[in-house]
């Protein structure tokens, strides 16, 4: 087989509690060898069986989590290539964990659509599915493409862009003296390059240690709780939360308009967003919050809309039906000890009698119902988990990671008095890895740097 | 009145640097070839700087020598001062630079082109293609005289519409006042290229018994030269210094005031042109705090007294160039011998090519040089091999030669002006190359000799000496990877000597080499080798074992291009077919037409996820093939 080796989770997040993480390709066997301890070698396996033991940080012989192995060797497996599938019962940490010692080896995240790519490359799927085939890609790949739109707004593309700046400038330098050797520009001293470099490395050890904190790794099923005031939105999030353990609290940046609470509920990772008060305002202060709470809404992969048993439909509430049909939406009817009087009927038209889940979040009744259906809804396959965030979260890392490592090697090198040429290879891969994390072209921008900084000519 | 003047298996349109390169490798490869120039007295002309070489240019050519081109060895014959650049470097960025004595280039060049078996120079204006059935087969001249031939290639230069602009003055005209060409360039539109308008420019020449020398700094050339071609091992050139010097604040004063006069800034020029290769106006205002800048001075050669002011490249109106010379320390009182100016030119738009330089739009014409895009004289002439050389075997049935970005800075320059285009006349840097430690002045020969020989332009007598530089190269790298060092009183003292740690175990040579400190000079002082080692080859096995670590990194990236390079698409492929690719990238795959997946990756605007989508099309693509084949071989 011709392609590297690569990893996924292909399994929705938290189903079951267990995770499969795929590994398809020449060098699966031996590169999850590497982390994993059982009785039996993996490169020793037959075809087609399965093992128990652990996966294990090679660095420092931590268990991380204990795992059933099964080994499908090429052809006969779902690519055609020798396939390694690992099955772990943590939830997302450990998963999460497992994927990242994976990366360390020589495995890369696979692609949207690779798996079912290469088992067509590879002959196993009928040639009247190329077009199926195409559209998956196609489809994987906007969505992982809009999954990186939004993030590349965010506070970690705006770093991650001010480290390849500072490395980009440090290559047109290495660059220019190379080049234009007889222009007056100052030679490119080592000590110039480490600076540099150290500057970068302690950037990319700060993002990681955050990483590693959970901070800038959150994932999971967004859920916006979306009701009128005093219809126990809040009660519902904190019932939800205490119920199974906040993974993270308080996340800085947000507003007090929209709280996120991150819970898992059989395994599955929800990400909770109390959307306080969506309704029209005039109040400018509290607008900004609405606007907040809107878009909330939009990014939303399931709403959870609170209706009151104990009063009858409000305007607000009917608009908002009109907003949200047709989204995977589950309709709580709180306050069930309270006497009747909302119209359930309208709103089993609107969103089908399997949608509605009667409970009383004050005297604790109804959760488990509540928590029943997110799961349905979950392994039926209609919410579309945004495991694409998961796996670029991961992804990150691992090219942070290498970076690290590049920029490491430049350092080592520059101070071992290696010729400049040869630390720019360093220094570049660092800047095209940063690059491929917010997903900028490589293209002419050094060219471009070097002309904008420099005046050369003859 | 039109008439058959002749009938050539190739013909070359125009003698400069890709003309006569394109011209030679042609001949040289067995076709009747024939070369077409405006005016006899101009082949290889210089019209711009006197010099050859410098990074990635001076790559290239090696490059062009190795392959069996002329360039190398025809600067060799009549430089007046060499230099090896960038020596504190790594060996990969060494590079090569001479300065030419211009007018001895172009009589050596046309006495080779003039002796060469096969090959016709003549002086004739061609007018118009002949084209065919979509192929050319001739061209017609302004005499009316028809030349027909299987394979033509164009290299205009900078003739094409040719327009010099100095100041207010404008007028049409090729370089250095030569006759422009008026009419191919609407040959050219009629038969479906897309042109644009280039634009490059110029210094003022002064004279040299008017610069005051004692106030520059002397820039002499290397005491022991190196040379560009395999061949040459020797030369008993004079060489020549370059003087450097500044400009003042006088010379910054002077343009700012005189700015509304500068065609480049009141817009008389439409033109676009380089970034690296600015005029002195264009650096004072895009660069204004920089309060100095360099001024090169260069012969021009030997018997000459005419000098080249590097640096000093401007369209400004001819008294402001002569108020801006003598602003110039040293050049207080100098005399101006010929004026600075821009030049403005038709090229075609690149990405209407082939990878072998025949064009898309009409067989067999190829398109070689500045009328690509490009600029440099090394950039033309690598062009014009390539050219000659593809020109050559279509004529003669054979398999087009494409170098790929691993294997030369050749196959870098081709790649990106075919599949990107460009937007600006292009210029060779050894930044626009990924592999940059593998494409070295030093393994040129390694890297493309075999290619040259295969294909008839290095002699048997030379690929003779160059196998036998590799076999002993090898023997040597085997020697030094088997001899033992002891850790001895001698190894012990010379480390201590190049302040290296001391030998704690035994080891290999190998091993001591990798050392930075030790040098392979050191190391065959101790352990001398058996072998007749001339100082290329001990070079060659230095370099290869003191950066083997990152040339094997790069290797391993090599490996990974090569495998998509050999993904083919075939030339029939409807882009507007494939379901799923982002309609962009259909367009640009369907205005490209790249002939493999590694190509169709580089175009920009093609995403990953088109590439799978491709591939996956290609995969159906040939399994239909193979069926409909299967079935029609059974009727």
């Amino acid at each position: 087989m011709m392609y590297e080796t690569i990893a996924a989770v292909s399994t929705p997040l938290g189903e079951g509690g267990i995770s499969i993480i795929r590994v398809s390709g020449e060098g699966a066997l031996t590169e999850v060898e590497r982390i994993f301890r059982s009785k039996t070698k993996l490169t020793e396996a037959d075809s087609h069986t399965i093992h128990y033991g652990h996966i294990v940080d090679p660095d420092n012989g931590e268990k991380v989590e204990e795992v059933l192995v099964t080994v499908m060797k090429g052809p006969r497996s779902f690519t055609a290539e020798d396939v390694v599938e690992i099955n772990a019962h943590g939830g997302i940490i450990s998963v999460r964990k497992v994927m990242d010692l994976l990366l360390q080896q020589q495995i890369r995240v696979a692609e949207p659509g690779e798996f079912t790519k290469r088992a067509f490359l590879n002959g196993r799927i009928d040639l009247s599915q190329a077009e199926a085939v195409m559209d998956l890609i196609r489809s994987k790949s906007d969505r992982a493409f809009s999954v990186a739109m939004k993030q590349a707004e965010g506070q970690l593309s705006t770093r991650i862009k001010q480290l390849r700046h500072i490395l980009i400038e440090t290559l047109a330098h290495i660059e220019v003296n190379i080049d234009y050797p007889e222009h007056d520009v100052e030679e490119l001293t080592s000590l110039f390059i480490q600076e540099r470099c150290g500057q970068v490395i302690s950037e990319i050890e700060k993002l990681l240690k955050t990483a590693s904190e959970g901070k800038i790794l959150r994932e999971g099923i967004v859920t916006a709780i979306i009701g009128r005031p005093n219809v126990g939105k809040s009660s519902l999030l904190n019932a939800l939360a205490q119920d199974n353990k906040a993974i993270v609290t308080d996340i800085p940046g947000t507003t007090r308009d929209v709280i996120e609470e991150f819970v898992t509920i059989n395994g599955i990772p929800l990400r909770l967003l109390d959307t306080a008060g969506i309704r029209e305002t005039s109040d400018i202060v509290e607008r900004l919050g609405v606007e907040r709470s809107r878009s909330a809404l939009q990014e939303a992969d399931l709403v959870l809309f609170v209706v009151n048993h104990n009063e009858p439909l409000h305007p607000d509430e009917r608009e908002w039906m009109q907003q949200i049909v047709g989204r995977q939406v589950i309709v709580i009817v709180n306050k069930m000890d309270l006497p009747k009087r909302l119209e359930e009927d309208e709103l089993k038209a609107v969103f089908g009698e399997g949608s509605i889940v009667t409970m009383s979040v004050k005297e604790q009744e109804g959760m488990d119902s509540l928590e029943k259906s997110i799961s349905a809804l979950f392994f039926s396959g209609s919410i579309e988990s945004n495991d694409m965030t998961y796996v670029s979260n991961v992804r990150h890392i691992s090219l942070l990671k290498k970076t690290l490592q590049s920029l490491h090697d430049a350092v080592e090198a520059s101070e071992q008095g290696i010729p400049i040429d040869m630390i720019q290879i360093d220094v570049r891969t660092a800047w095209e890895l940063l690059g491929e994390i917010i997903g900028d072209a490589v293209g002419d921008s050094l060219i471009d740097q070097i002309f904008s900084q420099f005046c050369l000519g003859k | 009145m039109s008439f058959v003047a002749g009938q050539y298996d190739a013909i070359v349109i125009g003698a400069g640097h890709a003309g006569c390169e394109a011209a030679l490798a042609a001949a040289r490869m067995g076709c009747n070839t024939l070369l077409l120039t405006i005016n006899l007295d101009m082949v290889a002309f210089m019209p711009c700087n006197p010099s050859i070489g410098g990074p990635a240019k001076g790559h290239v050519v090696r490059e062009i020598d190795a392959l069996g081109g002329e360039m190398g060895r025809n600067i060799d014959k009549t430089f007046v001062q060499m230099r090896m650049l960038n020596t504190g470097k790594g060996p990969a960025v060494h590079a090569l630079r001479a300065q030419a004595d211009k007018f001895l280039y172009q009589q050596t060049m046309k006495e080779t082109i003039e002796s060469t078996p096969n090959l016709t120079l003549r002086q004739g204006m061609v007018e118009e293609l002949i084209v065919e059935d979509g192929k050319c087969v001739g061209v017609e001249t302004k005499t009316g005289a028809q030349y027909l031939a299987k394979a033509i290639v164009l290299t205009t230069g900078t003739y094409l519409r040719g327009k010099i602009i100095m100041g207010e003055l404008m007028y049409e005209s090729g370089p250095n006042n030569q006759q422009p060409s008026l009419k191919l360039s609407e040959s050219l539109r009629k038969h479906g290229f897309e042109l644009v308008r280039f634009k490059t420019g110029t210094p003022p020449r002064v004279h040299k018994h008017s610069i005051d020398f004692s106030k520059t700094e002397i820039q002499p050339g290397d005491e022991n030269p190196k040379f560009f071609s395999y061949e040459t091992k020797s030369s008993d050139n004079e060489q020549l210094p370059c003087w450097l010097t500044y400009t003042s604040e006088d010379t910054h004063r002077i343009i700012n005031e005189n700015l509304h006069r500068a065609p480049m800034f009141s817009g008389v020029i439409e033109g676009t042109g380089p970034r690296y290769c600015p005029s002195i106006e264009d650096k004072i205002v895009r660069f204004a705090d920089k309060p100095k800048h360099q001024v090169f001075l260069e012969p021009e050669g030997k018997n000459t007294a005419e000098y080249y002011v590097q640096g000093l490249s401007t369209s400004m109106p001819e008294d402001v160039q002569l108020k801006i010379l003598r602003s110039v320390p040293g050049l207080e009182n100098v005399e101006m011998m010929r004026t600075g100016y821009a030049i403005e030119y038709d090229a075609v738009v690149p990405t209407q090519l082939w990878p072998t330089l025949e064009s898309k739009k009409v067989e067999g014409l190829f398109t070689a040089g500045q009328i690509n895009g490009t600029s440099g004289y090394e950039e033309a002439a690598a062009q014009g091999v390539m050219a000659g050389i593809n020109a050559a075997r279509k004529v003669q049935e054979q398999p087009p030669v494409i170098l790929d970005r691993s294997q030369a800075y050749i196959g870098v320059l081709i790649d990106d002006l075919v599949t990107k285009g460009t937007n600006e006349p292009y210029r060779l840097l050894t930044s626009r190359a990924e592999y940059r430690l593998l494409l070295r002045h030093d393994n040129a020969d390694l890297r493309l000799t075999p290619i040259g020989y295969d294909i008839g332009l290095i002699t048997e007598e030379r690929y003779t000496s160059f196998k036998c530089k590799v076999e002993l190269v090898e023997q040597e790298l085997d020697r030094l990877k088997t001899t033992k060092v002891k850790p001895d009183e001698a190894v012990q003292a010379m480390l201590a000597e190049v302040g290296s740690a001391p030998l704690v175990n035994g080891c290999d040579v190998m091993t001591l080499l990798r050392r930075p400190e030790v040098t392979y000079a050191h190391v065959e002082q101790l352990y001398p080798s058996t072998l007749e080692l001339d100082e290329e080859m001990k070079e060659q096995v230095e370099i290869q074992i003191k950066y083997s670590g990152y040339i094997e990194k790069q290797l391993l990236q090599v490996e990974r291009l090569r495998k998509m390079e050999k993904k083919l698409i075939p030339h029939d492929i409807d882009y507007h077919d494939v379901h799923g690719i982002a309609s962009e990238a259909k367009q640009k795959l369907a205005k490209i037409r790249p002939l493999s997946i590694g190509q169709a990756t580089r175009i920009s605007g093609v995403s990953p996820a088109d590439i799978s989508i491709l591939l996956v099309y290609l995969e159906h693509y040939n399994r239909v093939t193979a069926i409909k084949q299967s079935q029609s071989d059974e009727e």
